[in-house]
């Protein structure tokens, strides 16, 4: 046989193809990575039932109206395991065995007849069913090749020369005797994680990665009717700890676009001191979340946003600080009448005076020359005094008189005098 | 030269009133949305005979304090969706905005670190349409930063307005309106730099708002107060 093949000493392969990359095989990862799937498969049927090494078993009966047929689900099942990463082989069969068989030899064939199965199972090698040795090298050489050549042969024979189980598992697939199965319940909690082939030294490449997991989160929730408000992705270094990117959420979803869509701006201005290795989601606040209604169609024009999404992506990029609203406090002490808030947060009524469109952050001591205030130029009081004093209750007396000031430039400013300490002249506003 | 008769007399008036004749004064009024003013001077010369939705609209006050604010304040008002601040040069103070019928519930404030991360927001706002009216204060904006943001505002329903220096009048900017706003007497004038439609000789006089109206010293008629009293501070605080 020429060219790499299975079972040939790494040292020979090696010889023949030296970019050969070798990668050890991990079971358990591979078991986590089924489980994982098994997980997401669940937004297709709550029947899942998980064959080691690598096969899922769905049961579909009571799907198939809401997914508009076989092949549409069928369809829907492969791409979003291409999503995920993963190729795939979808069978369907009356039987769970049956299907297992057919997409173990790659015969993607869908049988709904029950009457049809013999026949799609007649041309089947017999390694789907027989897997001793010597039991395949028996066959071999009596030329029974397929199952159903072997079919053929005396039921009694069969029972004396084979495992005694051989002759049960094939009555199972053809649905004379029945088989159930133990299906897959999902864990409460959500985790799951890759790793990369290589080191990973730009944020943005890892998107890529944290997409597959999000797809499987995404299949996860929409699978328990759940949403998350709030997920991790943990970026695993070598030496260092894992670095954590917290997203969140004005509220629970599981829109697997909506949540790419924050991760791709997290990480876009993400900086990484150490190359990465690993990528794992985790999402633990799992809540109920009954389905979404479809998006309405507009005719013309772009259909209205919905302002909580942009604060969201505006947080996600800028940070959670830097987008905020204002809210109205009955406080006499200006700078404490508009404190920062949530946007959209809930205000109170209150009545003031003769209030600036600008407050500054910190009020700016002005120079006094000759009896005036002096601001680019000196001040010209047009109004006021307004007296305010309070807060003597929590230690932030404050007693000022404020005026509204004309400047050389003609811009409107509000001052006020200190009538504490130094009743030095301050700058505390601008009417804008 | 001779002088040649018409067959038929026709009147002006009826050929101006033909469809395929432009006039240059005419405004262009096609499918501009726009949000009245509150001010009918500046109103009757705006293209839609408001502040134009789906937009730019460059702001370039003199100096920062004169009325560049209140000027949209009204405008401000009617609308009811949400307003986008970004990286404004203060704190905007919610009794105030509240005061002019503006709701602080509405307010969405971005602090910007940087003015890369300031336009992306502005951008971001403007295409999401989920904002009534976004403002932005750019330090230094280019034509092509700028062209970003008119093209993103485009299709939305939202009023733009970007901030700048009154030195960036001298450059061109894709902003379908500018406007340069200047005080006069204690009220505004306001150019209108460039606007849909032909342009403006000379500027729209608006008469002082609150605070100024209320306390009116306007350099015209000020009585001939002596130059020490008005500016006897101690006096005047004595008498408060």
């Amino acid at each position: 046989m020429r060219g790499v093949c299975a079972g040939m000493a790494a040292s020979a392969a090696l010889a023949l193809v030296p970019s050969l990359r070798i990668a050890a095989r991990d079971p358990r990862s591979e078991s986590e990575a089924l489980a994982g799937m098994a997980a997401w498969a669940g937004q297709f049927t709550p029947r899942v039932a998980i064959e080691p090494p690598a096969t899922l078993l769905l049961e579909i009966s009571g799907s198939l109206k809401l997914f508009r047929g076989l092949e549409a689900l069928a369809g829907a099942l492969r791409w979003g395991a291409a999503e995920m990463g993963y190729g795939t082989l979808i069978a369907a069969a009356p039987t769970p065995r049956a299907a297992s068989w057919l997409a173990a030899a790659g015969h993607e064939k869908l049988v709904t007849d029950p009457a049809q199965i013999e026949a799609a199972l007649a041309a089947l090698p017999v390694s789907v069913l027989v897997c001793a040795k010597d039991e395949l090298e028996t066959l071999e050489g009596i030329g029974v090749a397929t199952l159903g050549e072997l079919r053929t042969l005396p039921r009694d024979g069969v029972a004396r020369r084979f495992r005694r189980t051989l002759l049960d598992d094939l009555d199972r697939a053809l649905g004379l005797v029945p088989d159930p199965r133990a299906f897959y319940a999902p864990p409460e909690r959500f985790r799951a994680a890759i790793e990369l082939p290589a080191e990973v030294s730009e944020a943005e490449a890892l998107l890529f990665a944290a997409r597959r997991l999000v797809v499987q989160l995404a299949g996860f929730l929409a699978a328990r009717g759940s949403g998350v408000q709030r997920f991790a992705l943990a970026l695993a270094h070598r030496d260092r700890e894992a670095t954590r990117v917290e997203i969140g959420l004005s509220a629970a979803a599981r829109d697997a676009e909506r949540f790419t869509m924050l991760l791709r701006e997290r990480l876009s201005a993400l900086q990484l001191r150490e190359p990465v290795r690993a990528v794992a989601l985790e999402a633990d606040d799992v809540t109920s979340l009954p389905g979404e209604e479809p998006e309405l169609v507009f005719e013309k024009g772009r259909p209205p946003g919905q302002w909580q999404h942009l604060v969201e992506r505006l947080r996600a990029r800028l940070g959670a600080g830097a987008v905020h609203g204002v809210a109205v406090r009955a406080e006499h002490r200006p700078e404490r009448a508009c404190v920062l808030a949530d946007p959209g947060a809930e205000q109170m009524h209150a009545y003031f005076g003769e209030r600036p469109f600008w407050l500054l952050r910190h009020p700016k001591r002005l120079q006094e020359i000759g009896g005036v205030p002096h601001h680019e130029g000196p001040l010209e009081l047009l109004a006021g005094p307004e007296r305010i004093e309070s807060g003597w209750w929590d230690g932030d007396d404050a007693s000022r008189d404020y005026f509204v000031a004309r400047a050389s430039s003609e811009a409107l400013v509000w001052i006020y005098r200190d009538r504490r300490g130094d009743g030095g002249w301050h700058l505390h506003g601008v009417f804008a | 030269m001779e002088s040649v008769a018409l067959a038929h007399p026709v009147a002006l008036a009826d050929v101006l009133d033909r469809p395929d004749i432009w006039r240059g004064d005419a405004l262009s009024c096609a499918a501009v949305r726009a949000v009245a003013s509150g001010f009918p001077a500046l109103d009757a010369e705006l293209p839609g005979g408001g502040w134009p939705t789906g937009a730019l609209t460059e702001i370039l006050p003199a100096h920062e304090g004169i009325g560049e604010l209140r000027l949209l304040g009204p405008a401000l008002a009617r609308v009811r969706e949400p307003l986008a601040w970004i990286a404004p040069p203060h704190l905007p103070y919610a009794p105030a905005l509240a005061a002019a019928g503006i709701d602080p519930t509405k307010l969405v404030i971005v602090r910007a670190a940087s003015e890369k991360d300031a336009l992306w927001a502005a951008e971001q706002a403007l295409r999401s349409n989920a904002c009534g009216a976004v403002l932005v204060w750019p330090r230094r904006a280019r034509y092509a930063e700028l062209r970003r943001l008119q093209v993103a505002a485009e299709g939305a329903r939202a009023l733009g307005f970007v901030f700048r220096p009154r030195e960036a009048a001298r450059e061109s900017s894709p902003a379908p309106l500018r406007v340069a706003v200047e005080t006069d007497r204690g009220g505004l004038a306001l150019r209108l730099l460039k606007r849909r439609g032909g342009p403006l000789a000379s500027p729209i006089l608006l008469a002082p708002m609150p605070p100024a109206a209320r306390h009116r010293q306007s350099h015209v008629d000020r009585p001939s107060l002596p130059a020490p009293a008005a500016r006897d501070l101690p006096a005047r605080l004595a008498h408060a």
